[in-house]
């Protein structure tokens, strides 16, 4: 049994009149591979946001190893479906700045983070001219640049040749191996059938099974 | 603070940068106050006593509208590939923001006068009658407070629909006792009839309320959604 790195207690969250998240309470494992599966609006990213501390919870609340995601914010790396990267600068001017933002002064951390994506620091291109899969790398290694104990990552896939997904899949099993959290919200679960430890199925803004392979449960139709 | 100072710093130096790569607020506002002054130009034929009167309204005008360019465009950047979230994921202070975004501004708008005030100098033919140095602190500090309010109303109005709409109306109404001092002082140091200390100290005393709000208030704006 590995011990549990997030809580989320009756977690509420809504926009308006609409909930996207309707009293989910869950415990997630440190050192994990988590998959979060559902169709359009089953509220996979709104959970994953509030796991980032980016979208309020209505009522409830997100705890990560005791503090709130806030508290907790140098322990999480996030990556959202855009890239969070300016489209003007080079990888290297990007990973920079945003390294000032976690006070990490040291150039070789920024080099080390993009090697480690299997890009080039030295490459100037600006990331806006940049291929998808590239940018997704380049936005993975914004994501781990300040060494953070968990990663939530929001369709990392989207738009990714199969080759450059499978690289990406690869990194994220080694992180895994090397005790990192990992979460991924995918549309694409067949690709980490094997890789990832659990699969959770969102359905409506509830958690509606948690499987630790993809083949027992097959997604249903989405309730109202 | 030196978080808060290193931060700030490298905040302003990558907007500087983008700002210098692409010249999208720079160039906007250099073409649209150049217009202001030639179309005002045309339009009246104001004798140089009468320039003296008005062109502090005017120039504070001109340079109203034309830093509104640039307010937009800083936030423009950090929603194009939702770049804020990262900000707002990180541990940096979120004065930190909003110090580079307003410094930024700043340096923007201050580049904009040095080119534009010796154009209205030349096309309303003027001639400073007072103290032509007490022009410095009505322009630093009206330029301050028309980026520290505006930095901020901008970034409150970023998540809007009409944001380019809703940031002037936010804006010019809470900004009318800066522009009215703004504009005062500069009116009587260019005709040289009597003392702009009252309005100097009316513009200090607006930038520090403003800026003390706008420090206090940014972190509930910043994690707004």
């Amino acid at each position: 049994m590995t011990d549990t790195i997030i809580t989320v207690d009756n977690l509420i969250k809504q926009f308006g009149r609409f909930a996207a998240l309707r009293g989910i309470s869950a415990e997630f494992g440190a050192g994990r591979f988590h998959v979060i599966l559902g169709d359009n609006g089953a509220g996979k990213t709104t959970l994953l946001r509030a796991m980032a501390g980016l979208a309020s919870p209505t009522r409830g609340a997100v705890s990560i190893l005791g503090r709130t995601p806030h508290e907790a914010c140098r322990q999480i790396g996030y990556m959202a479906h855009p890239s969070l990267l300016y489209d003007e600068m080079s990888g290297m001017e990007n990973l920079r700045y945003f390294a000032r933002l976690y006070d990490i002064a040291d150039v070789a951390h920024c080099e080390a983070a993009i090697l480690s994506v299997k890009l080039d620091p030295t490459l100037a291109r600006p990331v806006g001219q940049y291929s998808q899969g590239m940018r997704q790398r380049m936005s993975l290694a914004r994501a781990i640049l300040h060494d953070p104990k968990m990663l939530l990552l929001d369709e990392p896939f989207s738009n990714v040749d199969v080759h450059s997904a499978q690289e990406m899949v690869g990194l994220l099993k080694g992180m895994r191996d090397a005790g990192k959290t990992i979460f991924v919200v995918t549309h694409q679960p067949s690709w980490m059938e094997g890789v990832a430890d659990e699969f959770i199925w969102m359905q409506s803004g509830r958690i509606v099974d948690r499987t630790a392979s993809l083949s027992p449960r097959v997604p249903g139709p989405v309730q109202a | 603070m030196n978080s808060l100072r290193s931060i700030t710093l490298a905040s302003l130096a990558k907007d500087i940068r983008l700002e210098w790569r692409s010249k999208d607020a720079l160039n906007s506002m250099l073409f649209f106050s150049l217009l202001v002054v030639v179309i005002f130009s045309f339009s009246f034929d104001p004798t140089a006593e009468e320039s003296r009167q008005i062109a502090g309204g005017l120039v504070w005008v001109a340079f109203l509208f034309s830093a509104i360019v640039a307010l937009n465009q800083t936030w423009a950047r950090e929603l194009r590939n939702q770049v804020l979230d990262a900000y707002r994921v990180s541990p940096a202070p979120a004065n930190a923001l909003f110090l580079s975004k307003a410094l930024g501004n700043f340096i923007l708008v201050t580049l904009l006068e040095a080119v534009m005030a010796p154009l209205f100098m030349v096309f309303y033919n003027l001639r400073i009658v007072g103290a032509a140095w007490e022009l410095i602190p009505v322009g630093v500090l009206g330029t301050w407070a028309l980026v520290a309010s505006g930095t901020f109303f901008a970034a409150m109005s970023i998540r809007t629909r009409m944001r380019e709409v809703m940031l002037p109306l936010i804006l010019f109404p809470l900004s009318i006792p800066a522009i009215q001092s703004m504009v005062e002082a500069t009116r009587i140091i260019l005709g040289g009839e009597g003392n702009p200390r009252f309005w100097i100290v009316l513009l200090l005393t607006y930038d520090v309320v403003f800026t003390t709000a706008c420090l206090a208030l940014f972190e509930t704006v910043l994690q707004a959604e």
